[in-house]
């Protein structure tokens, strides 16, 4: 983290003058100089870092350079719209992936596992943003049932707002949801895959079979229990990727979120947002990392009982 | 002596499961046209599209050639600047191929280069490598290339931006794939270490360096490949993308991604095909290369039994 | 009526090569009450049956014709049966403890699911039946030890676990396949007892499969002798180990090593049934002429002293984990402990021990590969390690080298034969010839018994025996002056291993090599070595000459060791 918040930081003072940036090319020495001592440029450098922790740790991003505006309430705004299209697209991709990769590693030739793999490669070869262009010309242009920008109508429940809420909302997160997670599910059903197919040959289930277990009991019980030991790996993995091609996806489907934010700000080079972004993210995926490995030693007795091995 | 050759590589496990399956094949056929199309686009492409003197607007927005208003001339049709859209999309692969390859390339040298000396040595030197590796895999290839091109684009004057853009792009995108080739290829070195013929290599005194790569990197290429192929996918899919948001190659020298995002305005309008050409286009290649990487990884796995 | 009546089993394993029969018109019956014992070598088909039986055989296998009864009910096509069989009427226990367990379920529910399976009790019935189970295997404090996991049982331990599940349901028929072949020899001995027990007990039928003639010679009553897929020799175990046959049985009961007396080769029995009595063939004649002779000197070659290895063992955990839980366990390990033993020139001596014992450790440390932590080794009075304990290669320089136990990862599969033992002669002499390096690759593969085609082949083209002969062959390279043998035949064969091991006493006695042999094989060692140290967990036990330690051993664990060594004298 700490790591993290250095780029950031050194984003910030040392890349491009934000200066510059901030009061136009045009603005007299003076006009320059005043400013750079608001903004305490002319300090040395460990005390500006320290000023930039103690900022940040409060949520004091700085000013945005394009948008003049706080990133902190910039962010604020749009982190509710990236967040909930993020947990529906990785709830989708999840659970279906799941799903379909257990039936494709347990029925491995029949003919709907063929069609399920080739679909899911399809998933892999097109790109995000393909799959979003392509989603909007058939459902919006096309059939018209489905809105192909903006979130539709939200509510607001305190600073949150919420699109679950109405149906407006509920039909503009569809296709957004559906492009961001197809990339991730197809991922999903291949590595469920592998793995199903890889415990069904190991040695404790083949001793399971001879001791009479019936197939089922087999199938859906020993051999899923140790198959979604990586798929928890791939969950916390799977929301940050998600968190990453959300970027794409809000910018198809004009979707108000981080991403769309953060892909701005770096076609302009609006460095507070970006450095923002960056921490954000950063901060999102330490914590998604430290859950998975209190998740892993709960699940797995192997690693929960090392001490206690004879 | 051809015969020969051919027989020979037909008897080996992996030449029988190459021509025995009808995908690897088709794929590796279609990928081969693609590269010859690419590297000889001159010769192969009716037009130079990027050449001003050879473009005119009078020809801008004309269908493709079996449609109403389509000509000849232009077989895909053309976009809205006049270029002819087969000769972009020739010349637009070539970029994308080479971005891709080149940051493959780029990856797959540090990431093994890594990988093998964190397994090999051991020690703190492992433990920091893999510390990054697995710090940089949670962060999302697209997500990494966006952040070092943004950095990169800050840092480079206006000025230099065009030119240096390939290299930005190509660095970008490499330093967000090495990862995985360190993570494989480490977890290979630890494997191969272990084993008696890198013992009996050490007791005769043979340095650490002839070790790990005469002995050792020649038992791990397999997964390698693998990998390589998939993440060349990969790297080609996060270019278009980064093209497509803006972000790429500069406009002068386009590749897919580019292509797309200049129809993406006029899909709506009526003008699909300057965007629909070059998305098939773009998606044939990466099904291909996917579908042979695919191939591969079933016929270079030991565990999973021949039949 | 019998318990178990094979007949005309045909299997085959369609490659698209050719048609591989794994086995042919196999035909054999099984009573209760009576231990079968199946032996072969690799490859023989032995498995193969005791898969068929249960119809577990992996694919592409099929049997193909014949006919499989247990009490009169034909099993063959029979899926619904043989699944209401499994584990029922039939229990099945695999060879490696550690993978034959799921990890992620405890003990008690592995067992208690088992016993719903076939029988129909309640969850506290079965439970209470789990603890009997567990007790009669003989594991103590059972109540509470069914709430493990299988990694927190040892070995032999889940092993015992194995065979309680196998027997849970009661059945009549019991295969074992290799059920000890991973153990060490005194819980091996513990389990084959524990076999035996069960089937007086219960009045069992049980089918073992093994490659050990001792196990074969004190545990089972019948014994069926396979070779290629086809039986070459059935009947009375005591009648055919003492009276073999046919050409195979005779090979197989020849080439065990004897545990009651020391001979000067391995017997050997030729394809057309006699026995290979040659002296050593005068081998090394031409390489001597290049190296030079060499003169016995006896003096004293290596010396330890004092050597000990500490393991530290973080947990890897801890450090890939942020702010986790685990504390950073250090897991210490004494491997080594205070070993001290010297060899001479020219002779062979043994170090012995079960899994655990230090012995591969030690020849680590001598080679370099491990650092001791304290202690130290002289070879040719010059000091290993200096100061720093950093490998001083110049002292020894080629002339300490190494064969392995496992021919499958001791070569480099993607080096040619040639390259592979080039590699080490042109290390020591850069400005080598080709031609004189040609003449030394040819040398160096007559000695060993293999063809000069063979420079220009890769390893996998080769059998096991034969690529410990390669592995030789390049130890050779470098002119040792000692040369240690860390398990070299115990992956193999046992007429494979009389093979290789007559080529090394060959060698040794014409080159005047001295030998470190390790091994866990008593008959082998006492075979091989003049003189022996026995190790266990890191400490040395005893060090004697070979005859005097069988005849007359002081240690109690060496008393133990050679008390519970399966013997096939024992049936005769």
């Amino acid at each position: 983290m700490i790591v993290v918040a250095f780029v950031s930081f050194s984003l910030f003072n040392f890349v491009g003058d934000p200066v510059n940036s901030m009061t136009g090319i045009d603005a007299s020495y003076e006009r320059q100089a005043e400013v750079r001592e608001i903004l305490g440029l002319n300090d040395p450098v460990y005390i500006q870092f320290s000023r930039f922790l103690g900022n940040v740790v409060q949520g004091d991003f700085g000013i945005s350079y394009q948008l003049k505006r706080e990133v902190s309430d910039l962010i604020a705004e749009r982190m509710p719209a990236t967040l909930e299209l993020v947990f529906v697209s990785a709830l989708l991709a999840i659970v279906i992936g799941v799903i379909l990769g257990v039936y494709t590693g347990i029925h491995r030739d029949s003919f709907v596992s063929n069609v399920i793999l080739v679909v899911s490669l399809a998933g892999v070869s097109l790109p995000t943003f393909i799959i979003g262009i392509m989603l909007i010309y058939l459902f919006s242009v096309i059939l018209g049932v489905l809105p192909s920008f903006g979130r539709g109508e939200v509510v607001q429940l305190g600073f949150w707002a919420t699109g679950f809420l109405t149906v407006s909302g509920l039909k503009a997160l569809i296709l957004p949801s559906v492009t961001l997670s197809l990339f991730q599910m197809t991922y999903v059903i291949r590595l469920v895959r592998a793995e199903m197919m890889e415990i069904l040959q190991t040695d404790y289930i083949k001793f399971a079979r001879a001791r009479g277990i019936k197939k089922n009991a087999i199938n859906y019980k020993h051999a899923l229990k140790n198959g979604l030991i990586p798929v928890i790996t791939i969950t916390g993995i799977n929301i940050g990727t998600l968190i990453a091609f959300s970027i794409i996806t809000e910018t198809v489907f004009q979707w108000p979120g981080m991403g769309l934010l953060f892909i701005n700000a770096v076609y302009f080079v609006d460095i507070p947002i970006m450095s923002a972004y960056m921490i954000m993210v950063a901060f999102i995926f330490v914590m998604i990392n430290f859950i998975v490995d209190i998740t892993y030693y709960f699940i797995d007795p192997r690693i929960r009982l090392k001490e206690e091995a004879s | 002596m051809l015969n020969k050759t051919f027989n020979k590589i037909y008897d080996t496990d992996i030449g029988y499961s190459f021509f025995n399956s009808k995908i690897a094949m088709i794929s590796s056929a279609v990928l081969f046209i693609i590269f010859l199309c690419s590297i000889f686009a001159g010769v192969v492409s009716p037009y130079n599209p990027f050449d001003p003197a050879s473009v005119s607007l009078m020809d801008a927005f004309t269908p493709p050639s079996w449609s109403e208003g389509g000509s000849p001339s232009f077989i895909l049709g053309t976009d809205q600047q006049g270029r002819d859209m087969f000769s972009t999309i020739i010349y637009g692969s070539r970029i994308s191929l080479i971005v891709g390859f080149a940051s493959i390339l780029f990856a797959m040298i540090l990431g093994v280069f890594l990988g093998v000396t964190a397994g090999y040595i051991g020690g703190r030197y492992e433990i920091i490598v893999m510390r990054v590796t697995d710090v940089q895999l949670t962060i999302p290839s697209i997500l990494m290339a966006l952040l070092v091109n943004g950095i990169a684009k800050s840092v480079i004057s206006q000025s230099m931006h065009s030119e240096m853009a390939i290299y930005v792009l190509i660095f970008a995108i490499g330093i967000s794939e090495w990862p995985q080739f360190a993570r494989v290829s480490r977890a290979s070195t630890l494997v191969e270490k272990n084993k008696e013929y890198v013992s009996a290599s050490r007791i005769i005194g043979l340095s650490n360096v002839l070790i790990m790569f005469k002995h050792i990197l020649p038992n791990i290429l397999r997964p390698l490949l693998v990998i390589a192929t998939i993440g060349l996918a990969l790297a080609i899919i996060t270019e278009s993308t980064l093209s497509f948001l803006g972000v790429g190659v500069p406009p002068t020298t386009p590749s897919l991604g580019t292509l797309i995002r200049f129809g993406n305005s006029f899909l709506f309008s009526g003008e699909w095909w300057i965007t629909f050409f070059p998305a098939i286009f773009l998606i044939v290649l990466a099904l291909s290369i996917n579908l042979l990487g695919d191939w591969m990884r079933d016929a270079l796995n030991p565990k999973l039994k021949i039949r | 009526m019998s318990l178990l009546k094979v007949k005309n089993l045909n299997i085959s394993y369609p490659t698209r090569k050719e048609t591989i029969v794994a086995s042919k018109d196999v035909e054999f019956t099984l009573e209760r009450g009576e231990i079968l014992g199946i032996v072969g070598e690799s490859g023989s088909g032995k498995s193969t049956i005791a898969n068929a039986i249960i119809n577990l055989i992996d694919p592409p296998g099929e049997i193909t014709s014949g006919s499989i009864k247990i009490d009169n009910d034909e099993l063959r096509d029979n899926e619904e049966l043989i699944q209401e069989i499994r584990g029922k009427k039939i229990g099945f226990v695999f060879q490696d403890p550690q993978t034959s367990l799921n990890p992620l379920f405890k003990i008690k529910d592995q067992l208690i699911e088992t016993i719903q399976t076939h029988l129909n009790l309640d969850y506290q019935d079965a439970l209470k039946k789990s603890i009997q189970l567990l007790e009669e295997v003989g594991i103590d404090n059972a109540e509470k030890r069914i709430e493990d996991y299988p990694h927190q049982f040892s070995g032999g331990m889940r092993q015992r676990v194995v065979i309680a599940l196998a027997i849970s349901c009661e059945p009549d028929l019991i295969i074992a396949d290799e059920p000890t072949t991973a153990l060490d020899v005194s819980i091996q001995h513990q389990i084959l007892e524990l076999l035996k027990d069960l089937t007086k007990k219960r009045n069992l039928g049980v089918m073992i499969i093994t490659h050990d003639m001792g196990v074969i010679a004190e545990t089972t009553d019948k014994v069926i002798v396979m070779r290629h897929g086809l039986i070459v020799e059935q009947g009375d175990t005591k009648e055919l180990l003492t009276n073999p046959k046919s050409n195979e049985a005779r090979s197989l009961v020849i080439s065990v090593p004897p545990t009651n007396k020391k001979i000067d080769r391995f017997k050997l029995i030729s394809p057309d049934g006699k026995e290979i009595t040659s002296d050593s063939k005068n081998l090394t004649k031409d390489i001597i002429k290049t190296w030079g002779a060499r003169e016995n000197t006896n003096q004293k070659l290596l010396e330890l002293s004092g050597v000990t290895k500490i393991f530290d063992d973080k947990s890897l955990v801890s450090n890939f984990s942020f702010g986790s839980k685990n504390e950073t366990t250090t897991k210490v390990v004494k491997a080594v402990d205070n070993v001290s033993f010297e060899l001479f020139e020219g002779e062979t001596l043994g170090l012995v021990g079960e899994s655990g014992s230090g012995k591969s450790t030690i020849a680590k440390i001598i080679t370099g590969l491990v650092r001791p932590t304290n202690g130290e080794i002289f070879y040719n009075n010059l000091s290993l390690y200096n100061s720093k304990r950093k490998y001083q290669i110049d002292k020894s320089r080629g002339q300490v080298q190494m064969i392995f136990q496992d021919p499958y990862s001791s070569l480099n599969p993607r080096f040619k034969v040639r390259d592979i033992i080039s590699e080490p002669i042109r290390l020591f002499q850069k400005n080598i010839s080709s031609s004189e390096l040609t003449q030394n690759l040819y040398d160096l593969i007559d000695i060993v018994g293999m063809s000069r085609q063979s420079l220009d082949r890769y390893p996998h083209e080769f059998s096991g025996g034969q690529r410990q002969r390669i592995s030789i062959a390049r130890a050779l390279a470098t002119r040792p002056r000692l040369l240690i043998c860390d398990e070299p035949t115990s992956a193999l064969d046992v007429s494979i291993q009389a093979q290789v091991l007559n080529l090394l006493k060959d060698i040794q006695d014409e080159l005047h090599l001295a030998m470190l042999f390790i091994s866990h094989d008593l008959p082998v060692i006492r075979q091989m070595c003049n003189r022996i140290v026995v190790l266990k967990n890191g400490i040395v036990c005893e060090t004697k000459e070979s005859e005097e330690l069988f005849n007359n051993p002081e240690h109690p664990y060496t008393q133990e060791l050679i008390r519970l060594m399966p013997k096939i004298e024992s049936i005769i």
